[in-house]
């Protein structure tokens, strides 16, 4: 066990720093002059010596190698930015700041997460307890009007785009009939009750979209399942109905769900920048897709190098709890 | 799927002979959802390649306007502006009619997801096979970079590639060429996207590479080109197929919604995930505007999908539903 962890905690190193060395060069580097990208929109141009102290500033005018280790290092210790009397403090886990109003991205990052963590996390929740209850029942009871009924949905269901679910929702609960207002984000620390109700649309829009994929999946697994030997002996040594479905067979079945879910969890919290769009939330994929627009690099590599974490997080931990809760998994 | 006619291929007692191609045909044209979501993908193609006939005979291009049909507001005068001239009505604002808008936005996402799925599938395949079939370090290099390529989070990173990109090439007054933005597309899709597809085939050459024809033929004396592309690839049509058909609306998706975050196709180019862009903001006033950009995207998607289940069924003889 230890040496499968050690592994695949190795392999996981080495993919985020792959990441961080691609998108540093590609968003650094490439561009033919960061530093004009910095100061300038289309409109007004630059002059060179505001050009030479952005690149000061930012440190630019160092050696590539040099400024990746200074961004590395800045991340796990925290780094002084620019010298002389541009100099400024960034600890720990310094991000940069942003090209466009000198924002830590930190901060930024630090405003925006929660707004997404609320999203993605409630939105897995509802797909969850969905999906999987949705598929267990049409699996048991295979070919009825119910089972018919519950695949035709989540075929529709998982071909649907959240740019016309989302705005559709929007029509029918809120513009319509008034049944919802237009969600406002409000921190859970501050009003829960408020947090969840400006949740309840994203949580549904995304969670019903998504419960689609996670029906055909269980069933699919269940129904596998079903057949196997250990069912009927389970039904045949006299065990009740709820006891070896909802035991014996769900933890079958469960686990190539978890292993999706986990890597789907993974992938949203990168930000799920359509569904904050549709629904006027400032989240994570919101931030990046503003940053991109407006060229701030620093915002979208630290959210690039964010969401790289999240899915190589998610990955080492599904393998884990794939060891732990299925035995018939070897480790090697 | 238990017919004498398909399965057994027994007719009055005698044997009739049919290939996996033909028992596939054959399975798939008694599958009603294939017949209707195949009929719609040919229409959805048929009216997208014929985009500028339509525009002919429906009176009205992509890039008309009819201000005069708009209130001093901008609103569309009557219900959304739906006449016997405007099936889908006008659009708000800018007063352009929504049916040819459909009509050529649909060419665009089919374009591009086509063009973008058939490159992704080539990419896959070769790299699959070769890293199947030569295995060892090569093998090891060609995983790790699939891995590498899936931890990169695909909107964010195609956020911030799609402005480098466009800034790299051209400067801030200049005016970006009309294929530009649609290649840029196509070019990230196959960079993501080819890696479920290598995936897939380096697992079925994984285990092709060892039974007896590949031996047989490299027994007597068969190169490696000979061995990849004359033995192994014919062999992988079928879930080369299944892939292909599955990643187009994929792809449809993608592009609509990238297209919807203002970093994919941007005017004048008709686009669905643009229209839907443009319609978001009069989603109070004009809900038709949306709901018609969004259900021929949902259609256009839905019909791909269901004849790739279709399809994967006919495909697989052991496939049940």
């Amino acid at each position: 066990m230890l040496r499968f962890l050690v592994k695949k905690l190795l392999l996981a190193l080495t993919t985020l720093i792959a990441v961080s060395v691609v998108t540093f060069g590609l968003f650094f580097v490439v561009p033919r002059n960061p530093a004009e990208l910095m100061c300038g929109d289309s409109k007004n141009v630059c002059s060179p010596e505001r050009i030479e102290m952005i690149e000061r500033r930012m440190g630019l005018d160092k050696p590539i190698v040099t400024q990746y280790g200074d961004f590395m290092r800045g991340i796990f210790v925290g780094r002084t930015i620019g010298s002389g009397e541009t100099a400024r403090d960034c600890p720990a886990p310094c991000l940069g700041f942003s090209f466009r109003n000198d924002e830590p991205v930190t901060d930024i990052v630090a405003r925006t997460l929660p707004v997404t963590l609320s999203i993605v996390f409630g939105a897995a929740v509802v797909w969850l307890v969905l999906g999987v209850s949705i598929g267990m029942i049409s699996a048991l009871r295979r070919g009825t009007v119910l089972d018919r009924l519950a695949v035709g949905t989540s075929l529709v269901g998982a071909s649907m785009p959240i740019l016309l679910f989302g705005p559709l929702l929007l029509i029918g609960l809120v513009y319509e009939t008034g049944l919802l207002t237009y969600p406002r984000y409000t921190p859970i620390t501050e009003d829960p009750v408020a947090w969840a109700s400006a949740m309840v649309l994203p949580w549904f829009a995304l969670g019903f979209l998504n419960s689609a994929t996670y029906a055909r999946l269980s069933r699919a697994q269940m129904l596998e399942t079903l057949s196997e030997d250990f069912i009927r002996t389970a039904r045949a040594k006299g065990l009740p109905k709820l006891t070896v479905y909802g035991r014996h067979a769900l933890r079958a079945a469960i686990t190539p769900i978890i292993t999706i879910a986990g890597l789907d969890l993974g992938a949203y919290l990168g930000g799920t920048v359509i569904t904050e769009t549709v629904f006027g939330f400032t989240g994570l994929g919101k931030t990046a897709l503003n940053a991109a627009l407006n060229l701030d690099m620093p915002i979208v590599m630290a959210t690039v190098l964010l969401a790289a974490v999240f899915v190589v997080t998610a990955n080492v931990l599904v393998d884990v709890l794939y060891a732990v809760i299925d035995p018939r998994v070897r480790l090697g | 799927m238990t017919d004498d006619a398909v399965d057994g291929g027994k007719r009055g007692g005698e044997f009739v002979g049919r290939s996996p191609g033909q028992l596939a045909w054959l399975r798939l044209r008694r599958d009603r959802v294939a017949l209707v979501s195949g009929g719609a993908l040919i229409f959805f193609v048929l009216l997208a390649a014929a985009a500028p006939l339509v525009a002919k005979l429906y009176g009205k291009g992509p890039q008309d306007r009819f201000p005069e049909l708009l209130d001093r507001n901008g609103f569309p005068l009557g219900y959304a502006g739906v006449s016997g001239e405007h099936w889908f009505g006008i659009q708000p604002g800018i007063g352009r009619d929504i049916f040819i808008q459909v009509v050529y936005g649909l060419r665009t996402s089919l374009m591009i997801a086509f063009t973008a799925a058939v490159l992704t599938i080539a990419l896959g395949v070769v790299v699959g096979i070769v890293a199947g079939y030569v295995g060892g370090w090569v093998d090891a290099v060609i995983t790790w970079i699939i891995d590498l390529t899936l931890a990169f989070p695909f909107y964010i990173f195609c956020f911030a590639f799609v402005p480098l990109a466009v800034n790299q090439f051209y400067g801030p007054r200049d005016e970006v060429s009309p294929w530009f933005r649609p290649g840029l597309l196509v070019l990230i899709f196959v960079m993501f996207n080819w890696t479920t597809s290598a995936r897939l085939v380096r697992g079925q050459v994984l285990s092709l590479r060892e039974r007896e024809f590949v031996e047989a033929a490299r027994a007597s004396g068969a190169g490696l080109g000979h061995i990849l592309f004359r033995q192994l690839l014919p062999n992988l049509w079928a879930p080369i197929l299944v892939t292909f058909s599955l990643n187009v609306p994929a792809l449809i998706t993608a592009e609509a919604a990238l297209s919807f975050l203002g970093i994919g196709v941007l005017e004048p180019t008709p686009d669905l995930g643009r229209l839907i862009n443009d319609s978001i903001r009069y989603l109070r006033d004009v809900p038709s505007f949306t709901i018609i950009g969004g259900t021929t995207l949902f259609l256009l998607v839905l019909a791909f999908n269901l004849f790739g289940d279709s399809l994967r069924d006919a495909l697989d003889p052991k496939s049940s539903r």
